[in-house]
């Protein structure tokens, strides 16, 4: 149910997110890799008991506020997620006939499979959801005359970029990647042609090229403008096309379509030189690459053809909603964005987050509270001394390197379009991934009243993170700490003046790995490991009762 | 006793010594003293000169007799050799251990009740043989692993735990030393490794017994308010005579002169302790003054530290005696051991 708290799809995203806390991990500062959050998450899922007992109960009696969504994607799911436990009616409108949004269509199914999906989207319509497939909004204005509190408007990015070079119009064998993806979610494409460009090279390339390759394509080839540094793709999912022999060909820039007698045979390509910094480039010549289909996926963008403009909600030069970041309101109140919609293409967790934002400023809309008034999150701070040199978490540290997905064969990957490809940690992967943890939230509190200098924490410290020294000025200080502190983004922890000499205990936080060490040699507890709990205020939940 | 061993992450920019080792190679096991311990201190400072000085790890001894400072050679350099004596004979076997082998260095860690009650026969005449040896006692005033009984450093005053004045008069090794005939004496606080670890250095090059007082506060049973040997006192009434600094073979020599003038003294294999700091009236070669500062000082209720005595012109054991030059199992048996025809031949010449 943690799992299930704040990310709401675990077993979705387990598999698919795009993993912006990755990067932010520390465990990448000591060894380079950071830990498999996501992979984790699956593991946490998949292996999940019953939880049908332990989700949110729903109130018979309902609060009398009815709330219209437009699309059954991650952030309207969201949103109904957090708005069905505090008796709110809330009705979806989706316009195909299964739940997911951009999870289903866009998603190739051998990355996520139909039955996780359909089972983390079910366990939020049966809290009672008012689900209407097959109905399209066609016009915001007739929706807001049914009376709803509020509407949060969900639709995603559905509109996949054009390549308008010449001969774009002059074949049907040019599809947009988005769109063409869908079809295969939908059954109704199961063929392409022997070789095939993919032009692009975000995470939707990447999904082409692989679903190409198991529609029977032989020679694939994806074309990118820029250098491999510059590619949007996460870099496991290029790894893993090019596993499945997929082509990655840089510094080609697209020029025109080249079609013989109303049959595509390839394109033209620029070949681009870049400077240094890949900002300018020069041509060097045009080459021909043949080709029987060619796929684009350079992007996507909101589109409200059926949101009419004179409602009130301005839309900006770019014809995008103008939509508060913090309330996820627009210029027309009851009315809000989250998703896709609300920016553009992000990713499915920030969809997610939208949508709990947007539940907050619901609930407070509906309840006449200004959107503006934002609960606080709450946090606790416990010390996780059990006895001496005993402590309440693992404080270990695990020299294991990141544990590597397992993959099916490449041979037998491809005998269905479904196969699920990755097959997620075994029990004894994933004891190891877990112990790479530092540990972040257990912290390293210091109280400069009991410190009687004696050197023991910094004599104990493996990562030389402790100092006592005069105090001086940052850049002084920095320099010369018991190993330098390079990573500026990173504030060096400063105490009080200690009690004998008047020095300063320093503490460089960059790679510290939380083992604790410095708290069992302190014979005056001058150091503990306290857990930090940082609480997330939800729509009807503040952060003190969070946890309840 | 930690809960766990050292991680073994290390940190990237850790620098590397001409081995090509860091600081973290230099280290032993896991500490199993009390938290907070001086002696725990002594040993990073000894990690920190053995690592900057590039000592080979395989050509360290590590001699230690009974007590707590004598279980800290399995704390560092867990590369090297190491004997862990009987109570007070460290210096005994140190002895023996360099006679036989004269090419390892030798560092002997002994505490103020090992070194100043039962084995202080033993240290007195590793002093007179000049012993080539850095023997370190760290010093705190009591008998810890036996519950804080008063040891023979302990000062006329000072307070045990439970507030009992000691009334016998300590033994302070710095001015036996002296008084001796050492060559080589320093006193210093484990929780001042800026003097210390120079210290340190200077002793391992020194040419033969080098005999540093170390100040170690014993947090468990002689830390509090009356004791002498505290963190808090040591650091009010601590007085340096002198600074140092040491500068490794073939290094050009950038310290600048201290506000009191300058002494440097050319050490046997060539490096060079340059004294940064020493009072108009103090001369850290000539043994008279110093005895005369010290018991001026010590009247005074200071803690004198730094390198205090320094003298490189007197032979250590090995060169009084005429031994071989390489280490014994580097001579060959048949040299080594003549024969019984050879020991009737060497008898005869004594009849």
């Amino acid at each position: 149910m943690l799992n299930r708290e704040s990310n709401v799809f675990p077993g979705i995203l387990g598999r698919t997110c795009d993993r912006p806390c990755e990067p932010a991990c520390r465990r990448g500062r000591i060894d380079g890799k950071p830990v498999a959050i996501c992979r984790l998450k699956r593991v946490a899922a998949d292996h999940r008991g019953e939880i049908a007992a332990r989700l949110p109960k729903i109130p018979a009696k309902k609060n009398g506020k009815r709330i219209a969504c437009i699309g059954a994607g991650p952030a309207s799911l969201t949103v109904a997620n957090d708005l069905m436990p505090l008796g709110y009616q809330v009705t979806i409108f989706e316009k195909n006939d299964k739940p997911g949004g951009l999870m289903r269509t866009n998603i190739p199914s051998f990355r996520l499979p139909a039955s996780v999906l359909d089972e983390e989207c079910q366990t939020i319509l049966d809290f009672g959801v008012d689900i209407r497939y097959n109905s399209p909004v066609t016009s915001m204005r007739a929706l807001l005359q049914e009376g709803y509190d509020a509407i949060f408007v969900g639709s995603g990015a559905p509109r996949g970029k054009e390549l308008d070079l010449p001969g774009r119009r002059e074949t049907d064998r040019i599809h947009i990647g988005i769109d063409w993806l869908e079809s295969i979610a939908f059954g109704h494409t199961d063929s392409i042609g022997e070789k095939v460009l993919i032009i692009g090279v975000g995470n939707t390339a990447m999904d082409c090229c692989r679903s190409s390759r198991r529609l029977g394509a032989k020679d694939i080839k994806v074309m990118a403008r820029r250098p491999r540094p510059y590619f949007k793709a996460s870099p496991w999912e290029l790894e893993d096309a090019e596993e499945e022999g997929v082509e990655i060909v840089i510094n080609h820039s697209p020029k025109r379509f080249v079609v013989e007698n109303g049959k595509l045979t390839g394109m033209e390509f620029e070949r681009l030189e870049w400077d240094a910094k890949a900002k300018n480039s020069k041509v060097l010549d045009t080459v021909f690459v043949p080709a029987d289909d060619v796929i684009l996926a350079i992007g996507q963008e909101n589109a409200f053809p059926w949101f009419e403009r004179d409602l009130g909600a301005q839309f900006d030069k770019w014809d995008a909603p103008v939509v508060d970041e913090k309330t996820y309101m627009s210029t027309r109140e009851g009315i809000f964005f989250g998703g896709d919609a609300a920016w553009g293409p992000k990713n499915i967790i920030w969809a997610v987050e939208h949508g709990h934002q947007a539940a907050i400023s619901i609930d407070n809309y509906c309840h006449r509270i200004p959107v503006t008034d934002r609960p606080a999150y709450g946090m606790n701070l416990i010390s996780q001394k059990m006895g001496l040199s005993e402590w309440s978490y693992h404080n270990d540290y695990n020299p294991a390197p990141r544990q590597k997905m397992t993959h099916v064969d490449l041979a037998e990957r491809f005998k269905k379009l479904n196969i699920e490809v990755e097959l997620g940690f075994s029990p004894e992967q994933t004891a190891k991934e877990v112990q790479r943890c530092l540990n972040c939230d257990v912290q390293t509190v210091f109280t400069a009243e009991k410190c009687i200098e004696c050197d023991a924490c910094v004599d104990i410290c493996p990562l030389l993170c402790l100092t006592i020294t005069r105090d001086g000025s940052e850049e002084d200080l920095r320099g010369r700490l018991s190993a330098p502190a390079l990573n500026l983004t990173q504030e060096l922890y400063v105490s009080a003046p200690l009690p004998q000499t008047k020095r300063l205990m320093i503490k460089d936080e960059d790679l510290c790995v939380h083992c604790g060490l410095c708290a069992e040699r302190c014979p005056t507890a001058a150091w503990d490991m306290q857990k930090f709990e940082l609480i997330t205020p939800y729509a009807g939940r503040t952060a003190c009762c969070a946890q309840a | 006793m930690p809960s766990i061993a050292k991680p073994t992450a290390i940190h990237p920019s850790l620098h590397r010594n001409e081995l090509g080792l860091t600081i973290r190679d230099y280290e032993g096991s896991m500490s199993t003293l009390c938290a907070g311990c001086g002696h725990d201190s002594i040993t990073a400072a000894i990690i920190r000169a053995c690592w900057e000085i590039s000592l080979a790890p395989h050509m360290l001894a590590k001699m230690s007799g009974i007590g707590c400072s004598s279980k800290t050679p399995t704390y560092f350099v867990s590369g090297a050799h190491g004997f862990n004596s009987a109570h007070g004979r460290m210096a005994a076997i140190a002895t023996g251990a360099s006679a036989a082998n004269r090419e390892l260095t030798y560092i002997g860690v002994s505490g103020d009740g090992d070194s100043l009650s039962i084995g202080l026969g033993h240290l007195c005449h590793a002093i007179r043989r000049n012993l080539k040896m850095l023997y370190i006692i760290e010093n705190n005033g009591v008998y810890g692993l036996t519950k804080g009984q008063f040891s023979a450093s302990a000062d006329v005053g000072s307070k045990s735990k439970k507030g009992e004045p000691n009334r016998m008069a300590p033994i302070d090794p710095v001015a036996l030393a002296l008084s001796l005939g050492a060559t080589f004496v320093a006193r210093s606080f484990s929780g001042d490794k800026d003097q210390l670890v120079p210290i340190l250095k200077a002793a391992l090059s020194h040419r033969g017994f080098a005999l540093v007082d170390v100040i170690s506060p014993c947090v468990t049973f002689n830390d509090h308010a009356g004791s002498t040997k505290s963190y808090l006192y040591t650091r009010n009434n601590m007085l340096k005579a002198t600074e140092t600094d040491f500068v490794p073979p073939a290094s050009e020599i950038l310290a600048t002169i201290g506000r009191n003038g300058a002494v440097s003294v050319t050490m046997h294999d060539g490096s060079v302790v340059r004294f940064k700091g020493v009072p108009p009236d103090y001369d850290p070669t000539d043994r008279k003054k110093v005895l005369d500062y010290l018991s001026e000082h010590h009247g005074k209720g200071e803690v004198v530290t730094g390198l205090l005595y320094i003298d490189e012109s007197v032979p250590d054991m090995h060169e009084l005696n005429n031994t071989p030059a390489q280490a014994l199992t580097k001579i060959p048996f048949e040299k080594l051991c003549p024969g019984s025809a050879a020991l009737d031949t060497l008898q005869e010449e004594f009849r």
